[in-house]
């Protein structure tokens, strides 16, 4: 099991953008480095990659949510 | 009981402005506020505060019903939207004036006429506006040779419902050109799910020279001169300048009445900003903001017409209070965007507590912030934590008294642009005179 906590502060998104699809959901394979999420600092995105490939468990943080330094908000197994 | 009561639908510093503003005319102005921003400023200075949702941008000041809800619910008559968040929401200013209240601000029609790139652009030409040569339509790669050739290389392939930069190719030659043209399109239904495509002359060496129009809701319009935005970085505006230094004063009568006209065509009212590339020889219009601008400030130092308090007395049916026409602007004003970003790290954002906010003043010094000492800069909203705004009465003065002021800034806590104007205001291209768009990318690269 791993953990992803966000490096940043500020708001988490699930989509690349409000239209799209999710970047990866519960039950799929992702390898180390695919970008599971954004984070939005004052309106500069930056990618939350898996830090280990493994089948995505859950989010622990809703799209759009905001999201503090260290938070987890994802488990991968 | 005062004669209006104004909902102030936005954050930050341009909130503290607009109540200010408000108060000044003896009105009541009621802020808004997300989870963050419970203890801030404007909370404070405001006759009463109202909760519209948690701390992101997007559950909260993005909201329009619960912002309308507010303005009603508080017993507003007007609401300001500031700049950014719904400033420039057709819907929004629709939503107000259904609830049968009063939008600072110019019609739902209008925002959404200047809005749209493409109808701005037919828009000003209609109302002989100079715009860049390029592609009235919407292009495809088959037909995009020829018209790539009318205009004449270099060419930008541009994102009809583009912003922020994206969905822009550069072209320099025909070879480039369906390549650009495919990854544009690309992009540009990517990010705003519309792939319409059109081209544009690339206006190289250009300066960035904006005029500030107001109108008022009985067919007056003026304005208050123009101001210089040159020194960009990835578009985004650092130092603003007003007026507009060594600028041929022909094409600055021609700008303004071009501004002027344009804003009487689309029968504007309230605060207008009409944006212009400006060469050795010509200008062409880019785009309109409808809405009160960041760098308003400079035009109040050299006009002495307080633009905010004029939005509001305009939006309550008041007549305008100054002719733009009458009046020379008096010395020269710099606004200085201390942004929360660290410049040794791309701008990064730089979010945190601020464990120190000493702010200078002084003859001509004037500092516009939401914020105070130990208070939170919040990684939901943008990183404008200061305007510094310096008055002189000329070049010479306004520098000297910059340097002194941004020497006397001391921001801890978290880090911010205020080194980078010092090194800026010591460097010879900016202190002589007009730099281009172009000049601020290259300054910091090589520095």
């Amino acid at each position: 099991m791993t953990n992803v906590p966000t490096p940043l502060p500020g708001v988490f998104y699930r989509k690349p953008s409000p239209d799209a699809d999710e970047f990866a959901h519960p039950g799929d394979q992702v390898e180390e480095g695919q970008v599971i999420g954004l984070i939005e600092v004052m309106k500069s995105f930056s990618e939350l990659k898996a830090p280990a490939g493994g089948t995505v468990q859950e989010f622990l943080v809703e799209d759009g949510d905001e999201v503090t330094v260290g938070q987890d908000v994802a488990v991968i197994e | 009981m005062a004669d209006h009561r104004v909902l102030v639908a936005n954050r930050g510093e341009i909130a503290v402005r607009i109540i200010r503003a408000a108060h000044t005319l003896g009105w009541e102005a009621v802020a808004v506020y997300s989870d963050a921003d419970a203890d801030a400023l404007w909370v404070r200075l405001a006759d009463e505060a109202v909760h519209v949702g948690p701390s992101p941008a997007s559950k909260s000041y993005l909201v329009a019903d619960r912002v309308v809800e507010a303005a009603v619910s508080s017993k507003c008559d007007l609401v300001h939207p500031g700049y950014g968040f719904l400033s420039e929401r057709a819907g929004f200013a629709a939503a107000v004036e259904e609830a049968g209240l009063a939008f600072v601000g110019p019609s739902a029609d209008v925002i959404s006429r200047m809005g749209d790139k493409a109808s701005a652009r037919r828009t000003a030409k209609a109302a002989d506006v100079p715009v860049i040569p390029g592609s009235d339509e919407i292009v495809d790669v088959p037909d995009a040779q020829r018209l790539a050739e009318e205009i004449g290389y270099p060419v930008l392939v541009k994102a009809s419902a583009g912003g922020g930069g994206r969905g822009i190719r550069m072209v320099d030659g025909p070879g480039e050109l369906a390549v650009a043209v495919t990854e544009s399109k690309n992009e540009a239904r990517s990010s705003f799910g519309d792939d319409a495509v059109y081209l544009e002359k690339a206006v190289l060496d250009a300066r960035h020279i904006e005029v500030q129009v107001m109108a008022d809701s009985r067919g007056h319009v003026t304005h208050a001169g123009e101001r210089d935005c040159s020194v960009q970085r990835r578009r985004q505006k650092l130092l603003e300048e007003a007026p507009a230094a060594d600028l041929d004063p022909d094409t600055r009568h021609a700008m303004v009445e071009a501004s002027v006209r344009l804003a009487r065509e689309i029968g504007y009212v309230g605060a207008g900003t009409i944006e212009y590339l400006v060469t050795a020889d010509h200008f062409y219009f880019m785009e309109m903001n409808t809405r009160i601008q960041v760098e308003h400030p400079i035009s109040e130092q050299v006009t002495g017409v307080d633009l905010v308090a004029e939005q509001l007395r305009v939006a309550a049916g008041e007549e305008l209070s100054f002719d733009g026409d009458a009046q020379a602007a008096e010395g020269v004003a710099f606004e200085f965007r201390i942004n929360a970003e660290d410049p040794d790290n791309a701008f990064f954002p730089s979010p945190g507590t601020l464990t120190r906010l000493d702010v200078p003043g002084g003859p001509g010094i004037r500092v516009e912030t939401g914020f105070v000492a130990g208070g939170a800069v919040a990684p939901y909203y943008d990183s404008l934590l200061a305007k510094l705004v310096v008055h002189g009465r000329d070049r010479q003065e306004a520098v000297a008294r910059s340097v002194q002021a941004l020497g006397e800034l001391c921001v801890e806590g978290v880090s911010t642009t205020r080194d980078v104007h010092l090194r800026l205001l010591e460097d010879s291209s900016l202190k002589d005179g007009p730099v281009t768009t172009s000049w601020l990318e290259g300054f910091l690269a090589s520095s």
